[in-house]
């Protein structure tokens, strides 16, 4: 383990606004090292795993890092057999479930719930989504995912297209994606455009970005297309959402129009948005994104933990 | 007692919205008597006194004075508010520089101007503004807010919970 992968040792894992570019290349760097490693170096560590809301993927996939070191997780999937049920404060179940684990798993509905249950706990806590906020855990397997397929962060062509006003997913990898040097496409309908407040951070980092309504105003030079659903959820018209749902639907013809050597991100699940002709497309990488997820979390809470992979 | 559209006071100790009319000049404009002791809290953003009023609050005795839409000598309008009596905590001071971060506040002791000073914007702002994100974790009273200072001019804080920015006019005292 790096130095600078050392510091992490002990801390929190709640936004990415909390972490140096350096930081974040050490959790790449160390995520590099766990690819296809299964030894029990968990064993003995139990992940306390609290899902006030439910969420099948980062579950299932924080689980799968923890089993596949050799530890052991005890909570629940489901808020309602949870004492916060009953009224108890969500600072009181950290205080007790602190006294059962090493290390904290909270997903929450509320913003800022993973910070209160940070502040709440001596142990590490590991934020896995605070309603519309963060998940940071997200954006790091999707910076591990740009490196593994283009070979760097930098002096990339990246264009994200769909939900850019609700897509969480989306906020976070932009702002984050402000430590380094590239340039953003951002392909979206009019009502679903990002928000004049990730624009301000942009502008103030310098980042160059441009905004488009059209998807083939996309330069055949782009690296990355990032897309996202729509979410029907988010919408409290339904005719808005129906002018919409089906307005970046890409298939093998668009990406022959755009061009083949495009890396295409997905943070499933997917609905229509990428047709399925696309998966054994070389560019298609949205189920490398959810495998790299495992890898990406066994690194985070062995370097958390503070255990060494060798 | 409230003046609307007059000229700025030169001292703060002295008459405030000053006197009678000015010379070859037929704006009139109401005398206020000086301070003994108390506060005047000068140059706040035009439209910010009466809001400024609310988190001091009336005092039960002594004389409030507020001027609105005064002309500033360094240009555009301001407001300015003068209390008898009463000096200002460094909480106030906070609150009232989230509202207008350029205001002076002068501390008026027998009639002399005994501290002048501009309130300086903490980095973090505990228990002082009201996230007005319904699903924030701090909207939950058990859970006291904080801010941190994203920003001074134009003004911009970002919650320490939710992550959510607010600029000046978003903000809501508790």
């Amino acid at each position: 383990m790096t130095s600078i992968a050392a510091v992490l040792e002990g801390r929190d894992l709640i936004s990415m606004r909390d972490f140096t570019r350096d930081e974040l290349l050490a959790f790449l760097d160390e995520a590099e090292r766990f690819e296809d490693f299964e030894r029990p170096i968990m064993a003995g560590k139990i992940m306390g795993s609290l899902f006030f809301e439910p969420s099948t993927r980062t579950h299932l996939s924080f689980t799968s890092a923890v089993q596949r070191l050799g530890g052991t997780t005890l909570g629940f999937a489901d808020a309602r057999v949870s004492s916060t049920a009953k009224g108890e404060s969500l600072a009181d179940t950290i205080r007790m479930v602190e006294n059962y684990c090493d290390i904290i798993l909270i997903r929450h509905h509320l913003e800022g719930a993973a910070r209160l249950a940070a502040e709440s706990s001596n142990l590490p806590v590991v934020n896995a989504g605070d309603g519309t906020n963060q998940h940071p855990t997200q954006t790091l397997l999707d910076l591990y995912t740009i490196r593994q397929k283009r070979g760097r962060l930098d002096n990339l062509k990246i264009a994200f297209v769909g939900d850019l006003k609700y897509s969480r997913t989306v906020h976070s990898l932009i702002e984050t994606l402000t430590h380094f040097d590239n340039e953003i496409f951002l392909i979206s309908p009019t009502s679903l455009r990002i928000p004049s407040e990730f624009l301000e951070d942009l502008d103030a980092r310098g980042t160059v970005y441009s905004e488009d309504e059209d998807f083939f105003s996309l330069s055949s030079d782009v690296d990355i297309i990032y897309t996202t659903r729509i979410q029907e959820e988010r919408f409290p018209d339904p005719i808005e959402y129906e002018k919409v749902k089906n307005a970046y639907r890409i298939d093998l013809e668009t990406m022959l129009r755009v061009g083949t050597e495009v890396t295409l991100m997905h943070p499933l699940p997917r609905v229509n948005e990428i047709a399925t002709d696309l998966d054994d497309y070389p560019g298609a990488a949205y189920f490398d994104q959810a495998r790299n997820g495992v890898t990406v979390r066994k690194a985070v809470l062995c370097m958390l933990l503070g255990i060494d992979r060798d | 007692m409230i003046e609307s559209a007059g000229s700025e006071a030169t001292d703060p100790a002295s008459e405030g919205p000053a006197a009678t009319t000015s010379s070859g000049n037929a704006e009139p404009l109401i005398k206020v008597s000086a301070l003994r002791e108390g506060t005047v809290i000068d140059h706040l953003v035009a439209g910010t006194a009466l809001k400024v009023l609310k988190i001091l609050g009336i005092p039960r005795e002594g004389a409030v004075t507020i001027g609105l839409n005064l002309e500033s000598r360094k240009g555009g309008q301001k407001d300015i508010i003068k209390i008898e009596r009463r000096e200002v905590s460094p909480q106030e001071v906070e609150k009232i520089a989230l509202l207008s971060p350029r205001a002076t506040f002068s501390i008026i002791r027998d009639f002399k101007v005994v501290r002048k000073f501009k309130p300086t914007l903490p980095e973090v702002i505990d228990n002082l503004i009201r996230c007005p994100n319904p699903s924030c974790v701090s909207s939950d009273d058990r859970v006291a807010t904080r801010f941190h200072v994203a920003r001074t001019d134009p003004l911009k804080v970002r919650c320490h919970y939710c992550e959510r920015a607010l600029k000046k006019e978003d903000i809501e005292h508790l």
